[in-house]
């Protein structure tokens, strides 16, 4: 089948979102917003313990409060919990002031039992066990290509260090939850998810029923960061409660549930030893990780193994490298997918070694990864970004910069896979020229539904606004969830094969021989009264795989009070043909905002003493406010020829790693472990004691 | 544990009541809220209401609206869950992140901190008051075109903070405009073409902070 065309006509040119006005008119849906006639409240009680036996949970006063018409548990009332938030039992009742008051009153018997919630504790072999027949640390699992041990040997320069990262909690600003109405063997939801085929799949296991009685509905949805696949534990009770109560029950998460129980960024802990030769040519890589999906990963039976794996040898051609990863089991809510999955912590400790290796040899910090990076585009991208932000003149020795407000920069560059597949459409025409688009897809906010508008507006000659775009609903053909960077990789190609059949049929029935453009309100009359349908696939060749992307940052770092303050950011990023600049700039400043909250201020605390979340909300759980904010400069290379690749994962890799080599380049010294706060940044400079890890 | 714990408590503002609970220990704290519901319940006048449900009178949008409401009610859950008008968006409901601003009398207000029951007598505008007959306002407009939103899940607090921060101060500075939208949370990252938005809708130049090249 025929390319993209050449030149375009929509496709490639900023366009606004064909769905802007109904979000900035409050107009737009949410599940959160959606309420089907007879709607009750749902709310779950959850564990207050972080390890406990249960050995009772007692409903009859709940059922009995007012306005409650239904109390279920959530599991067996008989069993061990292993987190705080961990699903307890859960009420449907006609306010949200009823579900409080029902929630209060179930009884739940329980031991406490011992645990832990910190890493370094669950490593210690006199640790409590997280899972009673395995231990806390799992097996590693061990990847080695030629020679480590002999290559350091040889190596001019070697760096040796342990860098942390921390979890980080997704916290989308409409939390997880659903809107849920079963009616006999029927039922209808609407989800906040990333992937409405996946909720529905959940749902009818979740009740035992055919997966064609269930239909899922996300007109639109308020953020998904990775973890929003399924429908989650909360909404198998959402079902449970409906079914129990007979009607539709919202069972939307609050903010500190959203910080328990569905998802985060698992921890690392990387012990790295990286080794270079005199000229700047990297020789091997020694790389240990232990890092936590609290009770995810490998569950009952594996401790903490799997699901905190990074992408460690990153990026860098490392002809010798050997990596041995461990789970660590916690206490403490379950890891998932969040935004780039084991590569923001990769790239933070590759670049920081990246950067002690060059002051070493003595080499300027871009040019030794010119020299290092086997990936032509992203080498192109590091000389770009170089240029534009002004590297040459910017950067300087380590800590050699004047005063006690101290300025420095630094760069740091993430790849990411993508790519595309999985999604039919269907586009109808009708005998008065509308067109409507259908397609399973949902956005999360990235702008898949203008995506779709772009697309058909290309094929069909008209403006992204003149089609009508139906996505989000699992009655329309099937696309897959968003996850990966894959959306605009799935549609974009499903979008124009459907749309290509469409006008070849419009042509031959009409017999116009371009109905594009001018010619569309004609072609269409031509139609008599039947509206003219077409379906359509993704297709090889519109798309690919394979994004690489470089930031470089300038800080401010007041090293009388720790504080950083960001100066500059530019990010250069590839993505092949560029759909929408406008939203993909978007994307790109998503990422960097993402990324400056992962750098300096997010964490999720818990409590040693009583394993409990100590940051509940956004006062205490910082993320970037818009004083925040430095200057960004986005920079997109269009690489039309390589078809359409996602964006939404390479904007947030690289920004940690360059911002913490601005600030190691500002002080002198280096902060090992993220958020780089205030308090951690006076410890590197010995003006206080180092508390982080207490 | 007392069947129906919180039907007892008496009306009561919740910022003054997480106030008064600060950082001393739950126990002590139910006590406090004891001794401190009792005085705000002598200064509030017309004596104690509720805890049942009782009704309430909200100018939302120049439109009256009847309501029975628990005392307890926020005003952002009357606005969603009973008028209801869910453009004002619940995220923290702890006035941490701004979106569910409302204007109250013109005054930029997070609406999950203040009671539906005090919100009686004064003018409330949310974001489905502020397009005309189907216009946008210089605002929204400004949103849409600059793409200062995303998922759109901030977007009407935003907006609001924006309408608010203009009305008072037409021609803001980069600087305003930070302070002013500072507020508002938002998690996809618009804040770079919110702060483009603004300048646009105040009618001043936009720089471009983003290039595209072969």
């Amino acid at each position: 089948m025929a390319g993209w065309p050449n030149p375009s006509t929509v496709l490639g040119k900023a366009a606004t979102r064909v769905d802007g006005p109904a979000k900035v008119t409050g107009q737009a849906k949410y599940a959160y917003d959606v309420q089907p006639a007879g709607w009750l409240y749902g709310m779950i009680l959850r564990s207050k313990w972080p390890a406990a036996k249960v050995t009772k949970i007692d409903l009859t006063k709940a059922q009995s409060m007012p306005g409650v018409k239904a109390a279920i548990l959530a599991g067996g009332d008989q069993r061990t919990v292993r987190y705080y938030g961990q699903e307890l039992a859960a009420v449907a009742a006609t306010t949200k002031q009823q579900c409080l008051d029902a929630i209060r009153a179930i009884e739940v018997t329980a031991e406490p039992l011992p645990f832990v919630v910190k890493e370094d504790d669950a490593i210690k072999p006199d640790s409590p066990r997280v899972f009673d027949k395995t231990p806390n640390l799992s097996d590693p699992k061990l990847e080695e290509n030629g020679k480590v041990d002999a290559a350091m040997a040889q190596a001019a320069a070697v760096c040796e260090a342990e860098l942390r990262t921390q979890i980080q909690l997704h916290h989308p600003l409409e939390t997880h939850g659903n809107t849920i109405s079963v009616q006999g063997d029927h039922v209808t939801a609407w989800a906040s998810t990333q992937g409405v085929f996946s909720v529905r799949d959940g749902l009818a296991g979740n009740l035992g029923v055919p997966q064609s009685n269930v239909q899922v509905i996300c007109d639109y949805m308020g953020g998904g960061f990775g973890a929003k696949f399924g429908p989650g534990a909360h909404g198998g009770i959402a079902a449970q409660l409906s079914k129990a109560a007979g009607a539709p029950v919202k069972l939307m998460l609050n903010r500190l549930e959203q910080g328990l129980a569905v998802g985060n960024r698992p921890s690392s802990i990387q012990k790295l030893k990286f080794a270079a030769d005199k000229d700047g040519k990297l020789l091997a890589a020694d790389i240990e990780n232990y890092g936590s999906p609290g009770v995810g990963g490998g569950g009952q039976t594996a401790g903490g193994g799997g699901g905190s794996n990074i992408a460690m040898p990153y990026i860098y051609g490392f002809p010798n490298s050997r990596t041995k990863q461990f789970g660590v089991a916690l206490n403490t809510g379950a890891a998932s997918a969040f935004r780039a999955p084991g590569h923001p912590p990769a790239s933070f400790s590759t670049e920081s070694m990246m950067d002690e290796l060059a002051v070493k040899l003595g080499i300027d910090p871009v040019e030794f990864r010119l020299k290092n990076d086997g990936n032509e585009i992203r080498r192109r991208e590091f000389q770009e970004g170089a240029k534009r932000f002004g590297w040459a003149e910017k950067y300087k020795k380590p800590g050699s910069s004047p005063g006690p407000i101290k300025t420095g920069v630094g760069c740091a560059g993430g790849g990411w896979g993508g790519g595309g597949g999985g999604t039919k459409a269907e586009v109808q025409i009708n005998p008065d020229g509308t067109v409507e688009v259908r397609c399973g897809t949902q956005d999360l906010g990235t702008g898949s539904r203008t995506v779709v508008a772009i697309v058909a507006a290309e094929a069909f000659g008209l403006h992204p606004n003149d089609i009508k775009v139906k996505i989000g609903d699992t009655n329309l053909p099937p696309s897959g969830g968003s996850g990966g960077s894959s959306t605009t990789a799935s549609i974009s190609p499903a979008i124009w094969d459907t749309c290509q059949k469409a006008l070849a049929a419009l042509q031959q029935q009409t017999g116009v021989t371009d109905a594009r453009g001018a010619n569309w309100e004609g072609a269409c009359r031509k139609l008599g009264i039947n509206p003219l349908t077409a379906n359509g696939e993704w297709q090889k060749g519109l798309s690919s795989s394979g994004a690489g992307g470089v930031n470089f940052a300038e800080v401010e770092v007041d090293t009388e009070t720790g504080f950083v303050r960001l100066k500059k950011i530019v990010a250069v990023h590839d993505c092949g043909l560029i759909v929408n600049p406008l939203a993909t700039t978007s994307q790109v400043n998503g990422g960097v905002v993402s990324g400056i909250g992962y750098a300096l201020y997010e964490e999720r605390v818990m409590d040693r003493q009583t394993g409990l979340l100590l940051n509940i909300n956004f006062d205490s759980y910082k993320i970037p406010n818009i004083a925040d904010m430095p200057d960004i400069e986005v920079v997109l290379i269009d690489l039309p020829e390589r078809g359409v690749i996602g964006i939404g994962e390479p904007a947030v890799i690289p920004v940690a790693g360059a911002i913490a080599n601005a600030v190691a380049n500002a002080i002198g010294v280096r902060v090992h472990s993220l958020p780089i706060t205030p308090a951690k940044v006076l410890a590197a400079l010995g003006k206080v004691p180092n508390v982080s890890r207490v | 544990m007392s069947s129906k714990p919180s039907s007892s408590q008496p009306v009561v503002n919740r910022r003054t009541f997480l106030k008064g609970i600060g950082t001393s220990a739950v126990a002590v704290a139910s006590v406090q809220v004891g001794a401190m519901a009792e005085e705000i319940n002598k200064a509030a006048g017309p004596g104690p209401q509720g805890p049942g449900a009782v009704p309430i009178t909200l100018s939302i949008n120049g439109e009256k609206m009847n309501f029975q409401l628990e005392p307890r009610v926020t005003l952002l859950d009357a606005l969603r869950n009973h008028a209801p008008l869910t453009g004002t968006k619940e995220v923290c409901d702890r006035a941490t992140c701004g979106a569910c601003s409302v204007l109250i009398d013109g005054k930029l207000t997070y609406s999950c901190m203040k009671l539906a029951i005090e919100a009686q007598g004064h003018e409330i505008t949310t974001i489905e008051g502020l397009a005309k007959n189907g216009e946008l306002s210089p605002v929204q407009q400004a949103f849409v075109e600059c793409d200062a939103l995303m998922c759109g899940f901030c977007t009407p607090g935003l907006v609001m903070a924006a309408t608010s921060l203009l009305a008072s101060n037409p021609k803001p500075t980069v600087a305003d405009i930070k302070r002013g939208c500072s507020g508002n949370l938002c998690r996809c990252g618009t804040y770079p073409h919110v702060i483009k938005a603004v300048l646009k809708a105040s009618g001043a130049a936009v720089p471009e902070t983003s290039v595209m090249i072969q």
